[in-house]
């Protein structure tokens, strides 16, 4: 029997003893039904995958359960949960979606993102959001909305 | 949809309607999937709760008695907001308050008439169709309340969700009226008017989409999230090299992974493949990451067969050398030959672009239950009845007891029209007893793609003292997307040569047209604007080429060569048109030329101050019944980096229904092109793909991608044509133009990778 992992799922608290090598996003999708999480490249290529581990932005699907001893993980679902977060909110206002399979996690990377950089450049943008790839193309609006969203935390 | 029929009482008799519902339109009970949570989507009769709720929908608009108005969205949802559109267009003409209209995703059904999400087609397929459905469910509201009023139909007429009766003031609401309005007779087609486009409320002003809130919330379900109560996921290890069969496998390690039940063996498909499976060994499990591990320890020795000999590099030089080579005739006129022989001056190009993979955000993936003889499929499909087909040629089992319900998508781009990952779940769940949910990783995904063509381009253009072309041959060599479907299919059939290269539309006296013949060794299918990719890179920067040696401005020749409006005769070519009906949708050069001179004036061409090292380029390109011209602004570094920090594009797309959206595609489309110039490309080796993920076959990132796009729609009248996929073929040409004049190198063959711009080189 491997080892119990203990930590927190969008404040819940939940243990795990199963392979500690099973990556965080399958816990997350087939375990928890929180499904909200993509999986896209599976290797951490896309970002489809990202959510918040202690408030930073990682890629679940190349995160092993072994590694979450008492970590406090946040997903999508948790976000908005008690009314939207501003960036959801300009991303509604901008339109940013369309097949939206991309936008949990642009969305995830977007608000690590203004927590690091409130008053993000253009640069800014390009380095942080750079490793979410966004097949549809709604790059120019995910910059329109992070710079609204920027202006709306501030 | 060829009549709207009152199904209600024809319901109620069934004991399947509920009461008082007015419902028009084809008959069939469509599934609801739409904001399920996580949990058992499985219900005894098949249907969902929220299905069972009020009223079965169960076609293109119903009326509840308390004002809900469900309306059917029949096509499939993968970003275009088409579920959105339709529907929006349905709630104009039954002047129906948008906040009270709910979506309900049909199941594939050919009640519905065309499913299949592809081809640009939705709204101008079924623009005419749903009008028509929604002002007959609001004249027949109507009649019901002249009827209750004793007054004449002519003197009542609807404001948002409410028949009003001008001169009393009286006012009924649509789920008042809901009842009585069901026990009237459908009117004739000629009793219903169509309001006039004053009175649109909806169309042409636009309607964000319907999920727009469950999509940034992560709430949206796709095809990835169903989930269904005793599920197996599976994975399945494909024949590397297309048609390999197996010829030992050993399974022992692969059981040992935690988790792991079975393995089950695919067959082969039988030649041709069209969607029937890969074949291959699945691995079953209680979980994704199960299968996954399980997959890596099968042992599988392949007879790889025919296919192995398959080397994109010597495939190359076979099409090149092919473009080179005179071949089918499709369109001619006057006499090229003699042109170039007397003509002193003559120029001619090559152009290739390689095969290239959809690559959705959303890998493959289908969840199938096979359960007393039917099959209920969750999938995200671009084409439901094409599910039905193949699962039931594969089972043996009818059409009708394949019940395919559409999720979202998580992108198309045509790959999801082509249902052998739905096949696959339904194979294995007859095979094991269980619902089966198979899940493709990304590499699976690039790898056993159905991919856009390889195409080779020969050129030639005899020119006059001015540099004016007076002879045009162009000869195009590419396999076949019919290969899929008929083994010895070699040349391009007409409905994708016709995809920007037929239609070749300059004035020209001499012009032949020609394809030549390439067999295909992966499967080929319809990528986002199919054909329109290498014909319209191959013409538009051809073009290009002949203006600069005239020294002439880029623009300015493209408009000589489209030439003054006219109406392009097709008499003696096979041309299909996108399947449209040719005096409805003409080919007119006008409509070319205007995009063109439009994109002149918005993107400041010839006018703006540019640095070193940066470039403008144009092209103009008409596909899917839509004219786009487009200015693409370049910086290339001494590195050979490539920046794009402005794109504009107009836009003649006749009318739009909602424009925001179509904006959005126009910029999605530049992104698209993007990826496609930069870096798609997939090779093979001994019948491999070379390519598996992101890292191999990288796509257009955030800072990769146009910094700004400009769109403008032209306003149009005109019939409405589509707005996916024309975007991108003007985008690729203009923006290797605008290399050359950045650089001074020419590119011919695509992608940008292979050509190094730095200073080295």
């Amino acid at each position: 029997m491997a080892k119990m992992i203990q930590f927190k799922v969008n404040g819940v608290a939940h243990s795990f003893d199963d392979d500690p090598d099973t990556p965080l996003l399958w816990y997350l999708r087939d375990t928890l039904g929180l499904t909200g999480t993509k999986f896209g490249c599976g290797v951490g290529l896309c970002g489809a995958c990202t959510i918040h581990k202690n408030g930073d932005a990682i890629r679940a699907c190349i995160t092993p359960m072994s590694s979450l001893g008492g970590a406090e993980i946040r997903t999508i679902e948790d976000i908005g949960a008690n009314g939207l977060h501003p960036v959801q909110k300009m991303w509604m206002q901008f339109n940013v979606p369309q097949c939206g399979y991309c936008q949990s996690g642009q969305i995830m990377q977007a608000i690590a993102l203004l927590k690091s950089k409130p008053k993000p450049t253009d640069q800014d943008i390009d380095d942080g959001m750079a490793a979410n790839i966004c097949r549809c193309g709604t790059y120019q609006r995910i910059r329109a909305a992070i710079k609204a969203a920027a202006k709306e935390l501030a | 949809m060829s009549a709207i029929e009152n199904v209600s009482r024809r319901w109620f008799l069934k004991g399947m309607a509920s009461a008082g519902a007015l419902v028009l339109g084809a008959y069939c009970a469509p599934e609801m999937l739409w904001g399920h949570e996580f949990g058992d989507l499985r219900t005894d009769d098949g249907r969902t709760d929220a299905d069972k709720a009020t009223l079965h929908p169960n076609v293109f608009v119903g009326v509840e008695t308390d004002g809900t108005v469900w309306i059917v969205a029949h096509r499939s949802e993968m970003g275009t907001v088409i579920r959105t559109s339709l529907p929006m267009v349905l709630a104009d003409e039954l002047d129906a308050d948008w906040k009270r209209v709910k979506i309900d995703q049909a199941i594939g059904d050919p009640r519905y008439g065309d499913q299949n999400t592809d081809g640009s087609h939705s709204i101008r397929s079924f623009f005419d169709v749903v009008r028509l459905s929604g002002a007959t469910a609001r004249l027949m509201l109507i009649q019901a309340a002249a009827q209750q009023w004793g007054v004449p139909v002519s003197e009542c007429q609807t404001d948002l969700h409410v028949v009003v009766h001008s001169s009393s003031g009286r006012r009924l609401g649509y789920g008042e009226l809901a009842t009585a309005a069901s026990k009237l007779p459908v009117p004739k087609k000629d009793e219903v008017q169509l309001k006039p486009k004053s009175a649109w409320r909806y169309i042409g002003k636009g309607m964000t989409s319907y999920d727009l809130t469950d999509l940034v919330t992560g709430k949206a379900v796709y095809g990835m999230d169903v989930h269904l109560e005793g599920m197996l996921y599976a994975s399945i290890e494909h024949p590397p090299v297309l048609g390999g069969k197996i010829k030992t496998v050993d399974n022992a390690e692969a059981l040992k992974v935690a988790g792991v039940s079975q393995t089950v063996v695919i067959d082969p498909f039988k030649p041709p493949p069209a969607f029937q499976p890969l074949g291959g060994v699945a691995v079953l499990a209680d979980s994704t990451w199960a299968v996954f591990q399980g997959r890596k320890k099968l042992k599988i020795d392949w007879d790889s067969g025919p296919n192995e000999t398959y080397d994109s590099d010597l495939y190359k030089k076979e099409l090149q050398q092919g473009a080179r080579t005179p071949a089918k005739v499709i369109r001619s006129q006057g006499d090229v030959d003699k042109a170039f022989a007397s003509t002193a001056q003559t120029f001619e190009a090559d152009y290739y672009v390689p095969l290239l993979a959809h690559a959705p955000m959303e890998p493959m993936v289908a969840l199938a239950e096979f359960k007393d003889g039917k099959v209920h499929a969750w999938v995200p499909t671009q084409n439901p009845q094409a599910v039905q087909a193949i699962v039931s040629s594969e089972l043996g089992i009818r059409k009708e007891d394949v019940i395919c319900h559409v999720t979202l998508l998580g992108g198309g781009f045509g790959r999801k029209s082509k249902p052998d990952y739905v096949a696959e779940a339904a194979v294995l769940s007859h095979k094991v007893g269980r619902p089966v949910k198979v899940v493709w990783t990304r590499e699976d995904d690039i790898q056993f793609d159905y991919y856009n063509a390889v195409a080779a381009m020969y050129m030639k253009a005899a020119l006059d003292s001015k540099g004016k072309p007076v002879a045009w041959l162009q000869r195009s060599v590419f396999p076949p997307i019919t290969s899929i479907f008929d083994v010895n299919a070699v040349y391009g059939d007409p409905p994708h040569l016709a995809q920007g290269w037929t239609d070749m539309p300059y004035d020209i006296p001499n012009l032949r047209i020609e394809n030549g013949p390439a067999k295909a060794h992966v499967r080929i299918g319809w990528l986002r604007s199919v054909a329109n990719i290498y014909h319209g890179f191959a013409i538009q920067t051809f073009s290009d080429e002949l203006a600069h040696r005239a020294k002439r401005d880029p623009a300015d020749y493209l408009l000589d060569l489209i030439g003054h409006p006219r109406t392009l005769n097709f008499n003696g070519v096979d041309y299909p048109n996108y399947g449209a009906a040719y005096d409805t949708y003409p080919w007119e050069t006008g409509r070319l030329r205007r995009v063109t001179e439009m994109v002149v004036e918005k993107s400041g061409w010839g006018k703006r101050k540019l640095g070193k090292g940066a470039g403008l380029g144009i092209a103009a390109h008409r596909s899917f019944l839509t004219y786009v011209a487009t200015v693409v602004e370049v910086e290339v570094n001494d590195d050979g980096d490539i920046r794009i920090p402005r794109v504009d594009t107009v836009v003649d797309a006749g009318l739009v229904v909602n424009p925001e959206v179509t904006i959005a595609q126009f910029e999605g489309a530049a992104v698209f092109g993007t990826s496609v110039a930069r870096s798609g490309e997939i090779t093979a080796k001994n019948g491999v793909i070379e390519q598996s993920n992101f890292d191999s076959y990288p796509v257009a990132r955030i800072d990769e991608a146009p910094f700004q796009t400009n769109v403008y729609l032209i306003e149009s009248d005109a019939p409405p044509a589509g707005v996916g996929e024309p975007g991108v073929p003007p985008f690729i040409p203009a923006l290797c133009n605008a290399i050359y004049v950045a650089t001074g190198k020419r590119v011919r063959e695509l992608p940008l990778a292979r050509t190094n711009f730095g200073k080295q080189s």
